[in-house]
């Protein structure tokens, strides 16, 4: 078997690789399931019902997709200038932390003045937190995958102690959680009587304007070009360092601007469980997207749905909500291949 | 075809091999005589390496047999896809890129795989006397004992040949073997050559370069375009003719065309460039650069070449010494402004250096001028503009590509160059630094790059033309000058040098080098 390079994908294959990757995680995931005793089309259909089959399952889906398009674009960014940032995670809760403090009671004003503030500030300490792992890499050539990774477990302990220290609520009856942010600083609901928020707008307009900088404007053809051969990016004059750093602020910002949004959108305040791996399941999403920033929408959305739906379909059928963990992990596996054989054609010999 | 007639000790019978749509060999038929150097002939992509790669059992051909002669002499079909047939039946191969490891000695090099598993080592005073016989036979003198890495290149490759022979190879396949040796040791592996053949060996000599195989084979057969376009004897063919058939069409390669120089561009005075692991690449370097002219850098490959172009090129900052350019005493070592200032670069590897092979063409073309007004306002492309741009640098270059917005890794290398140059000459810059422009292209494309630098020159540009090829340097430069581990001689007029004399200095003998 030996494999040689199509020319360019079609576009037919384009779309029907990702589509029949996921098909195949999930028959591939209907082995265990069935091992577990469920039914298979009653076990699908109720995931399916769970995160698709009513508005109200749509909102939770895409309240849940909100952080995840955040911290997907935060790794797409880095990742499309080899800039290998695993820590989203932290970067997330440093831009959650950044909006308590700013939202806290000390002071408030409008909505259109708080929520702006709380943006720039959330966006800004993510930015921080990974310009620090970058400008060792590039000053001293430190490995920033062990640095990125590393500071999400400084970051934890920090939060840890603002949130039993200096940031705790004194109403919560000794919980390490925060104190809430203002009513100001809210994100309004986008359907009534359900979680879904703001943030998702936010989310929506970062993945175009992402988009928009990557493939459109004279920093993402540096971002680009720095990704795919520093080499040839250095002779032709461009400044690998300061790509690096520029880069290092859009994509701390995006994870930061994850953390503004559960915490405004969702939570209120911040606590040690403000997110489930939303920075590490980042990485996922900008893979599965193989790092557009459009893409991350669907991706996000995807991997929220198979969250959501196998939540629901554990509850009614009995079986671990760990099988949404398993098909996301297949999906990835599935969809690595469908990117071979989308570039390209394989040849028994 | 006398040899042949009296004892073939390889044929092949209509080899035919298909990659998709492309034909890589069509219906090859070749046959080899007992002491016969047949040098095989053609362009990038003729479908040599395919052709040795199919008799070395690397790939299956679609169609046609490959037959060995085995020790009593009758020819015995090969079996297909098998190296290891391939090697059994007596066949072996000297690759381009070695394939030696460098931290093991010479001897373990070339024992390796030879002993079982569970044997290793055993047979190592047997093996170091064969090895020593061997090298008496042959000429070949290796230090068995050293460390590969610590070798030159020239004995790096007699290693790989001892290792052919110690496999006892009756017939072996050379790829471009004198890329990366001096002139002296081409004629030393040429000498050695004969000595083999005279022994019975069977040689085939893959080249692309015309005086080499007219001084070393017995027979030329020429490929193009994946088919066997003309077999001749060497002695009875000129280099126009064999030239003619590899490329297709009659190829004029031009000279120096010497001009009245105009005014000094660059200079440096004892400049020297820190090298990336202490110590100095470039040694206290003198050179002046002026309108109007070529000067020629001869050197074998890693002896500051790539400092000296580093430096011109905004890459490098030197330690010490002065470095003016265009009059200015340089202080801002940084490429985009050596870019903006007049200076064209073409880089020695155009894959590494010179494009991002996953981009598209157009953004490759633009890549050292994306930051112009022309090409972004406000920080967002004018992708039309720079698109039509690139539209206009691929006819006025004839780059042969599906268009603009193919990625740049799908064209060929000479294709590529053809971009960079254009790249690079569209900006009318008044000093050129081209290393290694011509490197790996075919007949063609060289003639290409160097007509397009010779122009530059007419129209006023200094040229700096970095070369291992001493036939190219002798054909279009005006002054000469020779690089030996970081030493850079006094550059002299071309006519005033010879080619031994050159040869010598690049082998750090003669006048002209410094003691190291």
């Amino acid at each position: 078997m030996r494999l040689e390079p199509r020319e360019s994908p079609g576009l037919g294959l384009r779309f029907a690789a990702p589509a029949s990757a996921i098909v195949v995680a999930l028959l591939l995931a209907a082995i265990p399931l069935a091992f577990a005793g469920a039914p298979l089309a009653t076990a699908y259909a109720a995931m399916f019902d769970g995160a698709l089959g009513s508005v109200f399952a749509l909102t939770e889906t895409l309240t849940r997709a909100t952080p995840l398009i955040l911290t997907g674009l935060a790794v797409t960014a880095a990742f499309r200038a080899k800039l290998w940032n695993i820590g989203a995670e932290g970067q997330l809760y440093a831009g959650a932390l950044a909006a308590v403090v700013i939202a806290s009671h000390a002071w408030s004003s409008s909505p259109f003045v708080m929520i702006p503030s709380m943006m720039v500030a959330g966006a800004a300490a993510g930015a921080v937190l990974l310009l620090i792992p970058t400008l060792l890499k590039t000053r001293l050539g430190v490995d920033e995958v062990v640095t990125t990774l590393l500071l999400n477990f400084v970051m934890l302990l920090f939060v840890s102690m603002m949130v039993e220290g200096p940031l705790q609520d004194p109403m919560s009856m000794g919980w390490p959680q925060s104190e809430p942010i203002v009513d100001e600083a809210v994100l309004p609901e986008l359907v009534p009587r359900t979680r879904l928020h703001a943030g998702l707008i936010i989310a929506l307009v970062a993945a175009v304007l992402l988009s928009l900088l990557i493939n459109r404007t004279r920093w993402g053809l540096e971002m680009r070009a720095v990704g795919a051969n520093a080499d040839a990016a250095r002779f032709a004059g461009m400044k690998i360092g300061r790509v690096m750093v520029f880069t290092a602020i859009i994509s701390g910002g995006l994870a930061g601007l994850a953390g503004v949004s559960e915490v405004a959108g969702v939570r209120g305040y911040v606590t040690l469980d403000l997110s489930p791996g939303y920075g590490y399941a980042g990485i996922v999403v900008a893979m599965l997207a193989q790092l557009s920033a459009l893409g991350v929408v669907v991706s996000a959305i995807f991997i929220a749905a198979v969250f959501v739906g196998a939540d629901s379909m554990g509850r009614a059928m009995g079986v671990s909500s760990y099988l949404a963990d398993l098909i996301v992990a297949l999906s990835l596996l599935t969809m690595l291949v469908a990117g071979l054989v989308a570039r390209y054609r394989i040849r028994w010999a | 075809m006398s040899k042949v007639a009296a004892a073939p000790v390889l044929r092949l019978t209509g080899i035919t091999k298909r990659f998709g749509p492309l034909v890589a060999n069509d219906r090859v038929d070749l046959s080899l005589g007992r002491g016969e150097v047949l040098a095989l002939l053609g362009e990038n992509g003729a479908g040599k390496s395919t052709l040795m790669s199919i008799l070395f059992g690397h790939y299956t051909a679609d169609e046609g047999t490959v037959e060995v002669a085995d020790g009593a002499g009758s020819l015995k079909e090969l079996r297909h896809g098998s190296p290891a047939a391939a090697l059994e039946a007596g066949v072996g191969m000297v690759h381009q890129h070695f394939t030696l490891a460098d931290n093991l000695s010479v001897l373990d090099n070339i024992t390796l795989g030879t002993e079982g598993l569970w044997r290793a080592f055993q047979g190592r005073a047997a093996a170091r006397r064969r090895l020593k016989t061997l090298m008496d036979d042959s000429g070949l003198a290796v230090p068995l004992e050293r460390p590969v890495g610590t070798l030159s290149v020239g004995e790096q490759q007699r290693t790989e040949i001892l290792k052919a022979l110690y496999r006892g190879v009756r017939i072996l396949v050379l790829d471009e073997p004198t890329a990366v040796l001096t002139p002296q040791e081409v004629n030393q592996l040429f000498d050695t050559l004969r000595r083999l053949t005279q022994q019975g060996l069977s040689i085939i000599f893959i080249s692309h370069k015309l005086d080499e195989v007219t001084a070393i084979s017995d027979r030329v057969a020429i490929l193009r375009a994946g088919k066997l376009v003309g077999e001749r004897e060497t002695k009875a063919v000129d280099r126009g003719e064999l030239a003619e058939l590899m490329v297709g069409r009659p190829v004029e390669l031009h000279g120096r065309d010497p001009q009245p120089r105009g005014v000094e561009v660059a200079r440096l005075a004892k400049v020297s460039v820190p090298g990336p692991r202490g110590g100095m690449d470039l040694k206290s370097a003198d050179l002046a650069l002026f309108e109007r002219e070529i000067v020629g850098i001869a050197g074998v490959s890693g002896n500051g070449q790539g400092a000296l172009a580093a430096l011109l090129s905004g890459l490098a900052q030197p330690s010490g010494g002065s470095f003016s350019l265009f009059g200015n005493t340089v202080t801002r070592f940084d490429a985009g402004a050596f870019v903006a200032g007049g200076v064209g670069r073409i880089p020695e590897d155009r894959h590494r250096d010179g494009t991002v092979g996953d981009m598209t063409v157009w953004e490759n073309a633009i890549l050292e001028t994306y930051r112009d007004g022309a090409n972004q306002r406000a920080g967002w492309m004018r992708i039309g503009a720079a698109r039509d741009h690139a539209k206009g640098l691929i006819d006025a270059f004839d780059v042969r590509c599906p268009g603009p917005d193919a990625p740049i890794r799908l064209l060929s290398g000479g294709n590529m160059q053809k971009l960079i140059i254009g790249r690079v000459l569209e900006n009318r810059p008044r000093l050129i630094v081209a290393n290694q422009p011509t490197r790996g292209l075919d007949i063609g494309a060289v003639a290409f790059v160097q007509d397009r630098l010779l122009e530059a020159k007419r129209a006023g540009a200094a040229i700096l033309l970095i070369s291992e090829d001493l036939d190219e340097l002798f054909q279009i430069a005006d002054r000469l000058a020779v690089i030996h581990s970081g030493h850079l001689s006094e550059a002299r007029p071309a006519e005033d040098l010879t080619k031994r004399q050159v040869g010598l200095m690049m082998a750090g003998e003669g006048q002209g080098a410094h003691a190291a």
